[in-house]
């Protein structure tokens, strides 16, 4: 085996991982004291979550929401998990072992609800049924159980894996299409109001390639395989895109999401979707909507009715044959 | 070499010695989207690879939102 010539920038010992927009190398130790320090500061800067926080962090069993929790805890909060089991086949049961044995492996306690069981649909099953593109169904899934997990166990704080890829991403999506309404919601706090939980983005100063390199170095096994169902999406798209970019102008991403930040969000105040809309309640469910029955309510009526289909007939290859 | 690719999940032979930024280049991944991990460890970018190691690309990206 031959040797690797390049030095930690803080102890000159051998590197195990180059950043680019850090123009420097890092030793394991360094690398995590990088991490720790980074998303302390994400933490503070941005008031995310208190000492005496209650704290529920969304985990789907990948990276991001593993390194989240496990730097949460390092970092001397109390946190809980929640699974959302979506029935993505193979996928699914995989990613669920992977943040049960994460969970079992600490002693934390992982908060499970699976979405067949308790709901009566899967997200294969729900693409299908509601002609939605299978990332829209799951996202609506999600965001509805995250909020209804946090708010019934009586957590402060939701906290979610989304790192600087995803956010510049999501940013760069939005600046393209110039939605501003979306683009004033894209903040790494959105705080608690009626019907919601406070939600926090304690990973949006690192980039995804260090939450992987984190898992790497701190021996946690998490699925690396990306949801069948989300090949071939946008998102990825505007990912390979600004990893271009990045690649010829280390800190691109960063820039782009943190100038955002910075200057222009303050500009878009007020601006956001359903900012300035009364919410009524969900008459079935009881959650914040527009309507009568919330978009939750009717993804489950629709979906549960319709027979369970598997996931092989719904990935993104055949997204146009549906 | 030995190097271990994902998506779809195979295994390649190349030739050593080789550095992990020719070897990603010489396979048109992007340096950004991957980590590299050789015999077990992670590496950086001018690490060495040599002909007896077993090398494991590793996509690092999620396409959630």
């Amino acid at each position: 085996m031959v040797g690797s010539g390049s030095k930690c920038r803080t102890c000159r010992g051998p590197a195990i991982i180059d950043l680019p927009r850090h123009n420097a190398n890092f030793c394991a130790d360094h690398f995590m004291e990088l991490c720790r320090r980074q998303v302390t500061k994400a933490i503070e800067h941005f008031k995310m979550i208190a000492r005496d926080d209650r704290v529920l962090v969304a985990v789907s069993g990948g990276k991001d929401s593993l390194a989240v929790w496990d730097l949460l805890i390092e970092l001397g909060y109390e946190a809980d998990g929640l699974y959302v089991g979506l029935g993505i086949g193979d996928y699914s049961d995989i990613s669920a072992e992977y943040a049960r044995s994460f969970a079992a492996q600490r002693g934390l306690h992982l908060v499970e609800v699976k979405l067949r069981e308790q709901y009566g649909y899967d997200i294969p099953t729900a693409a299908k049924a509601t002609h939605r593109v299978p990332c829209s169904a799951c996202g609506l899934s999600k965001r509805h159980i995250f909020d209804k997990a946090a708010l019934d166990g009586d957590y402060t704080v939701l906290v979610t894996g989304h790192n600087l890829d995803d956010e510049a991403a999501v940013l760069f999506g939005n600046t393209l299409h110039w939605d501003v309404e979306y683009l004033a919601r894209q903040l790494p706090v959105l705080e608690a109001r009626a019907g919601f939980p406070k939600k926090v983005k304690p990973l949006v100063r690192l980039s995804e390639r260090e939450t992987a390199a984190w898992c790497i170095v701190r021996g946690i096994d998490y699925l690396v395989d990306e949801c069948p169902m989300a090949a071939g999406n946008k998102h990825l798209a505007y990912k390979a895109s600004l990893n271009a970019i990045e690649e010829a102008s280390p800190g691109t991403k960063a820039g782009f999401y943190f100038n955002f930040i910075d200057n222009m969000a303050p500009l878009l105040v007020g601006r956001a979707v359903a900012e300035g809309v009364e919410l009524g309640e969900c008459s079935n469910c009881g959650a914040p909507t527009t309507g009568n029955v919330c978009a939750f309510c009717h993804l489950v009526e629709t979906a549960s009715a319709h027979a369970p289909v598997p996931v092989e007939l719904v990935t993104n290859k055949g997204r146009g044959k549906r | 070499m030995k190097v271990l690719l994902r998506n779809p999940k195979r295994e390649i032979e190349m030739s050593g010695p080789r550095r992990v930024h020719a070897l990603l280049a010489k396979l048109q991944l992007s340096r950004e989207a991957h980590l590299v991990i050789r015999n077990g460890t992670l590496v950086p970018a001018d690490a060495e690879l040599a002909d007896d190691d077993i090398v494991e690309i590793r996509p690092v990206i999620s396409g959630g939102a």
